[in-house]
């Protein structure tokens, strides 16, 4: 439901006007279909516990802006893409995979799950 | 055998098939290929085309899409997975393709899309959705009627969880079909199956397999429909060729024997030839064969043939597989042949080539191109025995090549190198059953001289001359010297004028035989 505009939201956590964030990360939804609404969930469960004030999250609706979906090289949906830091990682499905994200991050993967 | 049906999608299938609706079809444009699927690929369908590495799947694809674009006003997008944009582009231009060009005009468009596995993680589930916005954002950006998916098979080097990934294609096909957009999927050769990732199974309308092979390192391209759901098709394996003039499929057409007779009779050009044969001439679209050791004249013959074509207003292609054009004109201007003049007015054309430059398929697609190009009414083909290779594919390619141009009502004249041991040998009498009219040319030895001698071995559906009867070649031409050949005419080499039968030196000679020996 957070996504009603096509321009990117800024998550919490972003520290004002300091400069670029550690993480800059983009994810790529769908509309509002359940797929979508449950990975942008799980990103922002994520990045709040692991990147806390490190992170920018932006969200791109390739239905309202298909032409992105080629810029970035979107082939499935949801696709969370991480900018910053190098190197450039896709994670792609509904994030539900928690220790997978991480490592995709290259973040330590918690043994006891989040929450 | 073409149409594959199964039972229950056909509850319309009536006896004659000509009365059935035909499936509409959208034409590829490539030569040949039309032809021999009635049309080209069904619309609004997927069509996949597959073969191994380097067979011409993606130059196949890109022909098919450039030529919607520029011949049948239907865009088309190509999204590509392998080639980079700007690689595709580099690709085409050396067929002669500006998809830059047809890009900036909004007749096509070119997606790249990058598969790169070390890239992605996959947590949880997902669909191809950003797949299907870039297809649907490209196919809106031109209006696409065309779209051709190359290869899509990289999707399975990049994403692991292939049940989603083959749920998505089944729905990916499933939306190209209602979209109505004809799509051409490539996809690479796989063991044991058509395709590696069995594409087969989800594009099940026409199926194209290419391949290509070798054989004393020349290169044939071979293409195959293997399958066409609800439509008639030729099932062999067609040669096709790839070269600056784009694709071209050579349809051996299901001429078989069934040519269609042309009636008439022409002239050979040379008026005394013409004569040991009882109707005057050759039949029109019949073909002929000249053959005979070298230094025979098997190419002055066929230049007399070819000069007589051009003289009653007929056009005449004329293949020179050993000497260059140049050459032959000027050659055949000491005999005061001028063919130069019949090129100039356009009614003779020469093709020429190394035999060894192709293999016998790309040969047979390129004088079926040129035949399609410049419609002769007679073909030379000179020499024959510069095609080399084992017999039987030789014959093979003469068949077809025969064949050709029965088909077309073309009379041919072929001329074909003989050493004497081999006269009778299994290759010539393999020619003898395709030819209608054989030309042997002789050099005889008579009382210690060397001379030339012409006797036909068949001719069908004519009476003939049992004769052999000399030919001189001089400065006016060619003539055969009309009698039988009995050791008279001893002058007939080309700086001696005709001779007359009262000649001083016959009349130190004793008469020999009326008939000529062969040795």
């Amino acid at each position: 439901m957070t996504t009603q505009a096509p321009a990117d939201i800024c998550a919490g956590g972003t520290p004002r006007d300091a400069g670029a964030p550690e993480y800059l990360l983009r994810l790529f939804v769908t509309g509002q279909t359940p797929r979508s609404t449950l990975a942008l969930e799980n990103i922002r469960k994520i990045c709040e516990q692991h990147l806390s004030g490190r992170y920018r999250l932006e969200v791109v609706d390739i239905y309202q802006e298909p032409q992105m979906a080629s810029e970035a090289q979107i082939i499935a949906a949801p696709t969370v893409v991480k900018i910053l830091p190098e190197p450039l990682r896709r994670i792609i499905g509904d994030l539900s995979d928690v220790n997978k994200v991480l490592r995709a991050l290259d973040l330590k993967p918690q043994a006891a799950g989040c929450s | 055998m073409g149409s594959t049906r199964s039972g229950k999608t056909a509850p319309t299938v009536d006896s004659n098939p000509n009365q059935r609706e035909q499936l509409p079809k959208t034409p590829t444009g490539i030569e040949g290929f039309d032809l021999i699927t009635f049309g080209g690929l069904p619309k609004g369908r997927p069509s996949l085309v597959c073969g191994g590495p380097g067979c011409g799947k993606t130059l196949f694809a890109l022909t098919y899409l450039v030529n919607g674009a520029t011949m049948y006003d239907e865009p088309g997008v190509l999204m590509t997975f392998e080639e980079k944009a700007d690689e595709v582009a580099a690709n085409a231009a050396s067929l002669g393709f500006d998809i830059a060009g047809l890009s900036a005009q909004k007749k096509i468009a070119v997606d790249y899309v990058r598969v790169e596995r070390s890239e992605i993680e996959e947590s949880g589930d997902f669909d191809l959705e950003g797949l299907f916005v870039r297809i649907d954002y490209a196919i809106k950006t031109v209006n696409a009627k065309r779209i051709v998916l190359d290869t899509l098979e990289a999707l399975f080097s990049g994403l692991k969880n292939t049940a989603i990934l083959r749920a998505e294609l089944r729905r990916l096909f499933a939306w190209l079909k209602e979209r109505g957009v004809t799509a051409v999927i490539t996809a690479e050769r796989g063991d044991g199956q058509l395709t590696r990732h069995g594409m087969e199974e989800y594009v099940s309308d026409c199926v194209i397999l290419l391949d290509v092979v070798a054989y004393e390192q020349i290169i044939t391209r071979r293409l195959r429909v293997v399958k066409y759901r609800g439509s008639a098709h030729g099932t062999n394996e067609y040669p096709f060729l790839i070269d600056d003039q784009g694709i071209s499929v050579l349809p051996i057409t299901a001429a078989g024997l069934a040519h269609k007779i042309v009636d008439g009779v022409v002239s050979s050009g040379v008026p005394t030839l013409d004569d040991m044969l009882d109707i005057g001439g050759f039949f029109r679209g019949s073909s002929v064969l000249f053959s005979g050791g070298s230094g025979t004249g098997k190419t002055t013959f066929a230049s007399s043939f070819a000069a007589a074509a051009a003289q009653r207003g007929e056009k005449c292609l004329y293949f020179a597989f050993e000497e260059s054009p140049e050459q032959i004109v000027r050659n055949m201007l000491s005999i005061g042949l001028d063919l130069q003049k019949h090129v100039d007015s356009g009614l003779l054309r020469f093709s020429a080539s190394r035999p060894s430059t192709y293999g016998y398929e790309m040969h047979l697609a390129r004088m079926n191109r040129d035949m399609d190009n410049f419609h002769p009414d007679v073909v030379i083909v000179d020499p024959l025995s510069a095609f080399r290779g084992s017999i039987s594919e030789i014959h093979n390619t003469l068949m077809r090549m025969v064949d050709m141009l029965k088909s077309r009502g073309v009379t041919a004249v072929f001329t074909r190198l003989t050493s004497t041991q081999e006269l009778h040998s299994g290759m010539d009498q393999g020619i003898s059953s395709l030819i209608d009219a054989w030309v042997l040319l002789a050099d005889l030895e008579v009382a210690g001289r060397r001379t030339r001698g012409v006797y036909l071995m068949k001719a069908r559906g004519m009476s003939h001359s049992n004769q052999v009867r000399q030919y001189v070649m001089t400065k006016r031409g060619l003539r055969v010297i009309e009698g039988a050949f009995e050791g008279r005419e001893e002058q007939s080499f080309p700086t001696i004028p005709l001779a007359k039968a009262s000649n001083i030196r016959t009349a130190a000679k004793p008469k020999k035989r009326p008939t000529a020996s062969r040795r």
